[in-house]
């Protein structure tokens, strides 16, 4: 039996185009579609291209892919949390009044706790869905009209007419600053070895136990791709974007960014917590039947949901240098679509942090080509609409082939 | 919250049924033993003094009408609930089954109709559900996968090309192979099976069939439920007879046909079979 095992095809294109036949076609439509985006704003305007514009996309990006990695914790049991956006942002606000000199409370203990805050938020949400069994759709609808509110209180309170700016420096640099050209190449380089390292190691530990792997050519051609990505990355962020005095280096969102999408990975591929919340998105009373505390599990996404959520609040405040009374309601329904867009179902128990990365990459791309293209509000509204809707049509088509195939 | 036998030393058991063997089910030992059992929800009588051995390497059919009551006991044998009534015996101790993880615990694994599958997870990931091989607190996927491979191989279910294709991508047979893989992979002693070929094709049936007998000569206990009769007849060594939440006849395949246990089912008793029925201690 162990003959059957090997996945045949010749080489790793036939594979790839095999895999796509079957609709396990992954993110190639959603990056293709990207691809698609970026080549019609370079076309339109030069600019589009340019270091200090990708950098300046990629820190749009930060708050989009941080709340909508928050989603797929909950997607990924079939709940969703309708308030993020919110709650997000209160977590924001807690921090920048911690550190507003009245207060003056250092930023090592004002950052976690506004992290706190939306954690306690995710963990009351999630008391609430599992313990008297109220769907979550409701009890963050409700969250957002009420956080709403406690965050106009909390700001409005402070007496500085609605806005509150931000005078400590960490939490400013969170957006503002950047690495050193040197840490920025250490860093890159520290991933792409990490990673590249753990697939190879992990096709080679595969081989030697004779189990099925991907041809080799495969596995190289990932790690080549990886490697290459990181170098133009590298060089992008590396590459002097100052007007008026030489500006490089890679912000600190982005690190911010990269730590919350390895830990959320690695909890969901590496560790039975993640394994379960998959099998509860999958087939609740199957993980029940299995011994899987279910409850517990189900509580703890909610929880990290709200901790991921509470770093991208952070973000936002930073990249605002400030926060108001008023966030844009349409930030929960970004983190969303960034996630929906990047491939994770509504309907739980498919999806990947991943996801939330290129969903906000995209969402970014449409944002910032057309504010350079001077394209109006309404016309960025139309087409990231359009673009979510293709995005989970072309996502549906291909699973209802792979169906019924 | 363990199960908590009454009497440890199994030379105590003389209160339990009567001696291993020679209790109607044939030589070989007796797993499992129902005395009286009988399951009430309110005023609703669903199941009453049943009386049911079990033995050792060999499959045992329980056949019944819809409502006859066949459900109801296995699921209380399977800890979902506790009897109302009556004793069970497991190798001649007696036994209380409180919860699904207790009779777990014990060597006792149940396969329901609806097999209880995460469609999308991979084959190996279903199987060690809940009891995940880890090491340094990270999941061990190459031990869990040579271990399937090896199991699979082990029950002769080779109609799956790989271990790590996703549940959903399974026909019926391979499923329900995968279902009870996963049931008797942790030393299991007692299977318990729900209509494991209602929903199948004529080879996938065969499949599933020759797998039941190669759990039983492997030396676990299997005790399925079906309504087919061809079914029954092909596979099992014992049968017993449910008719209106009573056990209404018991005894080696052998001494039934598909005339009697038709007759059995539809009216509780037949003049054709002899009588076989354990008494009730």
């Amino acid at each position: 039996m162990s003959e059957d095992l090997s996945i045949p095809g010749p080489n790793s294109i036939g594979l790839l185009v095999k895999r796509m036949r079957q609709g396990d076609s992954g993110m190639l439509p959603v990056l293709v579609g990207l691809l698609l985006l970026v080549i019609y704003f370079q076309i339109r305007n030069a600019a589009f291209l340019s270091s200090g514009n990708l950098v300046n996309l990629f820190v749009q990006a930060t708050i989009f892919i941080l709340l909508g990695m928050a989603e797929i914790w909950l997607l990924l049991l079939g709940e969703i949390d309708l308030s993020i956006g919110i709650t997000s942002v209160l977590g924001g606000a807690v921090t920048v009044i911690l550190v507003d000199p009245q207060f003056n409370v250092s930023w090592f203990l004002a950052l976690p706790a506004g992290v706190l805050v939306v954690t306690a938020i995710g963990a009351l949400y999630g008391l609430i869905v599992v313990r008297l069994k109220v769907p979550s759709f409701i009890v963050t609808l409700a969250g957002f009209l009420a956080f709403q509110g406690v965050l106009i209180y909390l700001v409005d309170a402070q007496g500085t007419g609605g806005t509150i700016p931000v005078h400590e420096k960490v939490l400013y640099n969170l957006v503002y600053g950047y690495l050193t050209p040197l840490w920025t190449w250490i860093l890159i380089v520290a991933g792409v070895a990490f990673l590249g390292y753990r697939m190879i190691r992990m096709d080679v530990s595969r081989r030697s136990s004779g189990l099925a792997t991907d041809p080799l050519s495969f596995v190289i051609g990932k790690v080549a791709l990886l490697l290459a990505a990181g170098i133009i990355l590298a060089m992008v962020f590396n590459a002097n974007r100052g007007t008026f005095v030489p500006l490089s280096g890679m912000p600190f969102a982005i690190p911010v960014d990269l730590g919350v999408l390895s830990f959320g990975t690695l909890i969901l591929t590496k560790t039975k917590a993640g394994r379960y919340i998959y099998a509860i998105g999958g087939n609740t009373e199957a993980a029940r039947r299995a011994g899987v505390r279910v409850e517990r599990y189900r509580l703890l996404a909610f929880c990290l949901a709200g901790l991921t959520g509470g770093v991208g609040g952070l973000l936002y405040v930073s990249n605002l240098n400030g926060v108001n009374d008023g966030p844009p309601s349409t930030l929960t329904l970004y983190a969303i679509a960034a996630a929906v867009i990047g491939g994770t179902s509504l309907f739980g128990g498919r999806g990947k942090m991943i996801h939330a990365v290129v969903g906000g990459i995209i969402i970014a791309t449409i944002y910032n080509g057309m504010a350079l293209l001077s394209m109006s509000a309404s016309t960025q509204y139309i087409v990231t609409g359009v673009v979510l809707l293709a995005a989970v049509t072309v996502d549906a088509i291909a699973r209802r082939r792979s169906a019924t195939s | 919250m363990s199960t908590t036998p009454e009497s440890s030393n199994p030379s105590s058991s003389s209160n339990g049924p009567s001696g291993q063997d020679g209790s109607g089910a044939g030589s070989e030992p007796v797993l499992l033993s129902l005395r009286g059992i009988s399951k009430n929800f309110g005023p609703v009588q669903a199941i009453q003094g049943v009386n049911l051995d079990v033995p050792v390497g060999q499959v045992t059919a329980l056949i019944g009408d819809n409502g006859a009551g066949k459900s109801v006991l296995i699921k209380t044998i399977s800890g979902i609930w506790e009897p109302s009534g009556g004793h069970i015996y497991w190798k001649g101790d007696e036994i209380h089954v409180h919860t699904p993880r207790n009779a777990t615990d014990l060597g006792i694994a149940t396969v329901y109709q609806d097999l209880a599958l995460c469609d999308n997870l991979d084959i190996v990931q279903n199987m060690y559900l809940g009891r995940e091989e880890t090491k340094f607190a990270m999941l061990d996927e190459i031990k869990m996968e040579l271990a399937t491979n090896q199991l699979l191989r082990d029950l002769s279910v080779s109609t799956v090309k790989s271990v790590r294709q996703l549940v959903a991508s399974l026909s019926g047979g391979q499923r329900q192979a995968i279902a009870v893989a996963r049931a008797v992979m942790r030393e299991s002693q007692l299977v318990i099976m729900d209509e494991p070929t209602a929903a199948l094709g004529v080879s996938q049936t065969a499949q599933v069939l020759q797998l039941i007998r190669t759990l039983s000569s492997r030396g676990m206990a299997v005790l399925v439920i079906s309504h087919n009769l061809n079914d029954v007849f092909t596979v099992a060594d014992r049968i017993a007879v449910m008719h209106l939440g009573a056990l209404c006849s018991e005894g080696p395949a052998s001494n039934y046909d598909t005339a009697s246990a038709v007759e059995l089912i539809t009216t509780g008793h037949s003049s054709r079979v002899p009588s076989t029925l354990t008494p009730s201690s």
